[in-house]
């Protein structure tokens, strides 16, 4: 059951699962969702990452504990370095979320269109206000 | 392809689709205020729809339930905000319990839709949804997709398997 499944995924404990409602939180930022992207190569650390934007480093770690947070990147040490790496199935789930509404209302237009092309008084018949019960229970 | 756009957008937390098809602006204005009508596309095959109340003008109250196979009930409500027919349709939709009472705690989505003829017996619909918050979007996909989408399910309980293992 989805319900069982994506409540299980909303506790606060950062898991191996992204927690929904923050990855949408995190992701409605446009320096966050810039941050995501960047993070995909894995190649650099916070420092290198907070260069790209006019803001301090501090306002930049900030970005990325939200991220981190959310599930949508991970802290990796490599070295003597700490390298920022987008979490790839983090920002899947945010897109899953979306295609998933898109496909509710994908499967409401097809049984629309459906519909329509049964034939029925049309709608420029001023008859077609009367219409009869049996005529729509096909 | 009946939808021949679909834009999401993370910041404003809208989908806007957009279909074409081959009807009047009246006739698919009909779909949205006949209840019958409403009743063969609002729900999934698996969990079809019920208007028991569909007062279909500005202010206006709908009340719906969608069967499930088991035959779990789930209510929903919609209050019409605005509406010029054959044009424009403004709502919003919501859960309700199983007495058909709006349930303040769930969350509410906005729905705008707009027909406009394009050319020779086509018409161009327009559906933008836009959730409160995130939070509501979540409850609204938990809820709502529940109902009917039984392979995305499938899908998602595959992906938890593979991450078990």
């Amino acid at each position: 059951m989805v319900v069982c499944v994506l409540t299980a995924t909303t506790t606060p404990s950062p898991g191996p699962w992204p927690d929904p409602d923050r990855v949408f939180a995190a992701l409605a930022d446009a320096t966050r969702r810039d941050i995501v992207v960047r993070a995909m190569a894995g190649d650099e650390g916070v420092v290198e990452l907070s260069a790209h934007y006019p803001m301090s480093f501090a306002a930049v770690q900030k970005h990325i504990a939200v991220l981190e947070r959310a599930g949508l990147v991970t802290k990796e040490r490599i070295g003597r370095r700490k390298l920022v790496r987008s979490n790839v199935e983090g920002i899947r789930m945010a897109q899953r979320m979306l295609d998933r509404y898109e496909q509710l209302w994908r499967d409401r237009i097809d049984r629309m269109a459906r519909l329509l092309e049964e034939p029925m008084d049309d709608g420029s018949e001023p008859v077609a206000i009367d219409m009869s019960a049996k005529e729509t229970h096909r | 392809m009946t939808v021949t756009a679909v834009d999401k957008d993370l910041d404003a937390l809208t989908m806007r689709m957009t279909a074409e098809f081959v009807a009047t602006p009246d006739r698919v204005w009909r779909l949205w205020s006949d209840p019958r009508q409403l009743e063969r596309w609002w729900g999934p095959p698996t969990w079809p729809a019920t208007f028991t109340r569909h007062d279909f003008t500005p202010g206006g109250h709908t009340a719906y339930h969608m069967t499930g196979p088991d035959g779990d009930e789930a209510h929903g409500w919609w209050e019409i905000v605005a509406m010029q027919p054959p044009r424009n349709l403004e709502f919003r939709d919501g859960f309700a319990s199983k007495d058909g009472t709006p349930d303040p705690k769930l969350p509410v989505t906005e729905a705008r839709v707009t027909i406009e003829s394009i050319d020779s017996g086509k018409t161009r619909m327009t559906m933008t949804s836009r959730f409160p918050s995130r939070e509501a979007m979540q409850q609204v996909l938990d809820m709502g997709m529940e109902e009917g989408l039984r392979e995305a399910i499938g899908q998602i309980d595959g992906l938890l398997a593979e991450d078990a293992a």
